[in-house]
Order: structure tokens, then sequence, then C-alpha cells
């Protein structure tokens, strides 16, 4: 592999890690709060830094499939929780929203959720969401610059594509900042929860030792086919209430519709 | 004491877990599925997806079934 090669290789895999991160990040802070979804970023690079200052080249030897079954967990049970939100809110379900239903505990966690906002983190899904989703993808992106810059004897060269791959990225998330910023606030929570549930799908399952067809391309299946479920079961959920309405009077009250 | 604890706990669940237990137990169950099959020569990639079709639908009819 020539110099140029080295460069070309390692810059397009991290393109694709970073792509990740970043659709995690742009996620999390147009749909929640830039502030802690930023603060999830720095804090994710401060971890970085330190693991590999500490681990040097053997950053390698990081169980990466115990780290992704983890994240890909918590992101498909987070993506779960919105996307089914977005959906009850979309088929016009959530619209029934009653503050009966809201239960003592979860004042409680109200309270608690306050008392943790005083260190400095006003959305900890946001911060959260970010910093797995940087650490993650960031250990990807040092592996395969060490993997690849080791092989060829030029690890220099492969950390510089890496960084340059991670700079396009984040210039390029930060021209999409404002577009997506419009988009409707349901729509941009129904597109969030597809894409951290279709992430933790493809995540976990890695962690869990299974392989994709297509490696990281199976994403391009995944959420879209996520994405029409979700719409399928809107249309389906529509088509219920408008039924029921008509039956009963729209009178009745679901249960389970908090939030 | 006890109150700050079963706060926490009631945050830390409601962050995790979030309103349909259900929901995050079957997300458990499938990795372990997936986990279990991957060691076998069968692909174990579907069963995520198998189980949020299943799993998706089901949460969304609790949510919406009538209160009795």
């Amino acid at each position: 592999m020539t110099t140029g090669a080295l460069f070309v290789a390692v810059f397009l895999a991290c393109i694709v890690e970073a792509v990740e991160a970043a659709t995690i990040v742009i996620a999390a802070g147009t749909a929640r709060d830039w502030r802690s979804a930023l603060l999830g970023v720095g804090t994710g690079i401060g971890v970085l830094a330190v693991v590999v200052a500490a681990l040097g080249p053997a950053v390698s030897r990081i169980p990466l499939g115990g780290l992704r079954l983890v994240v890909g967990a918590i992101l498909l049970i987070f993506g779960l929780q919105w996307l089914r939100k977005a959906v009850l809110r979309a088929s016009g379900y959530k619209a029934l929203h009653n503050e009966d239903l809201i239960y003592a505990a979860e004042l409680a966690a109200a309270q608690a959720a306050r008392a943790e906002s005083k260190r400095g983190v006003s959305d900890w899904y946001a911060f959260t969401l970010s910093f797995k989703g940087v650490v993650l993808e960031g250990l990807e992106v040092v592996f395969i610059a060490l993997t690849f810059g080791s092989n060829q004897h030029n690890i220099p060269l492969a950390a510089v594509a890496a960084v340059a791959a991670v700079l396009v990225v984040v210039a390029a998330g930060f021209a999409v900042r404002a577009p997506l910023s419009r988009v409707p606030e349901n729509t941009m929570k129904f597109v969030v929860g597809v894409m951290l549930t279709a992430f933790g799908m493809f995540w976990g399952a890695e962690g869990a030792h299974a392989h994709w067809p297509g490696s990281d391309g199976a994403l391009l299946v995944l959420a879209p086919a996520v994405a029409l479920v979700a719409l399928g079961l809107v249309a389906v959920l529509r088509r219920q209430r408008a039924l029921d309405a008509a039956i009963q009077g729209g009178t009745r009250v679901p249960s389970g519709v908090q939030g | 004491m006890i109150a700050k604890l079963r706060a926490f706990g009631a945050f830390w669940y409601d962050f995790v877990v979030g309103d349909d237990w259900t929901v995050a137990v079957a997300v458990v169950a499938g990795l372990a599925v997936t986990y279990g099959v991957s060691r076998t020569s069968s692909p174990a990639w579907w069963i995520l997806p198998a189980a949020f079709v299943l799993v998706f639908p089901f949460s969304l009819w609790k949510a919406t079934r009538p209160k009795r």
C-alpha cells in the first residue's frame, strides 16, 4: 500500500465511523439539548484522550465487542422509548395526555433529575447519547488508525488521515445543524427514534457477535426498514383511534400514555 | 435518606427503562438470543429486527388499549 493509498483507506474508514458518531450527536442535540450533547462530546473526547494516552498501542486490546453490546442495548432501549412516544403522538394518542396518570415515583424521579442537573448537565439523555457515541466510534477511529498505520509502519500518517476525516464530518455536522433545527419537533423525535433504534440494533447485534450482511452498509437498510414499520404503525393506530372514537364517542382514556 | 435513595433509583429506572419495562426486557432477551445463535453456524443478525417487529407493536397496543 502506498502512502496515498494508506491515507485514503484510513480517511474513508474513519469517515464512516465519524458519520455514525455525528448522527447520534446531532440527533441528541437537535431533539433534546445542544449544550448537554456537546458536553457529552467533550467528555467523550476527554475520556478517549486519557485512554489513548494511558494505553498507547495497547488500546487495540480493549474488548470493543463488549462495549458495542452495552452501548447498543442502551441505544436500542432509548430509541424504542423515543419512537414509541413519537408514534403515539403522530397517531393522536399522545394528545390524550392525562396528568393524573403521572405516578408519584415520576415526580421523585424528576426531583432527582433536577439534582443531577446541578452538575452542569441539564439533559442526561442528550449527554449520555453523545458521550457513548463519541467514545465508541472514537475508539473505532483509533483502532483503524493504529491497525492500518502499524501495518504500513506509518502511524503518524494514519493519525493525520483519521483526524482529517473527523474534522470533515464535524464541519458537515455544523452545516446541517441549522436546517435541522427548522424540522418540526415530533418529526425530529420520530427520526431520532428511528436512528437510535437502528444503531442500537446494529451495534447490539455486533456486540453479541452477529455479522450483518453488508457490514456497516446494513444500516442503510435497517434505518429505512425501522422507519417503514413505525410509519405503518402510525397509520394503523390512526385508523384504530378513528374507529374507536366513532364507536365510543371518543371519551375513553388509554392506559400507559404518559409524559 | 430512604426517600433520596428511592428517588435516585426511580431516576435511573426512568432514565434507562422508561415507560414500558417489557421493551427493556425484550432488548436484553433479544441480545441474549442473538449471542446464543451467533455461537452456532446459523446467522444471528435477524433476531433483533424480528424482536423489534414483534415487541414494538405490542408495546404500542398496551399504551393505547382502553383503561379498565
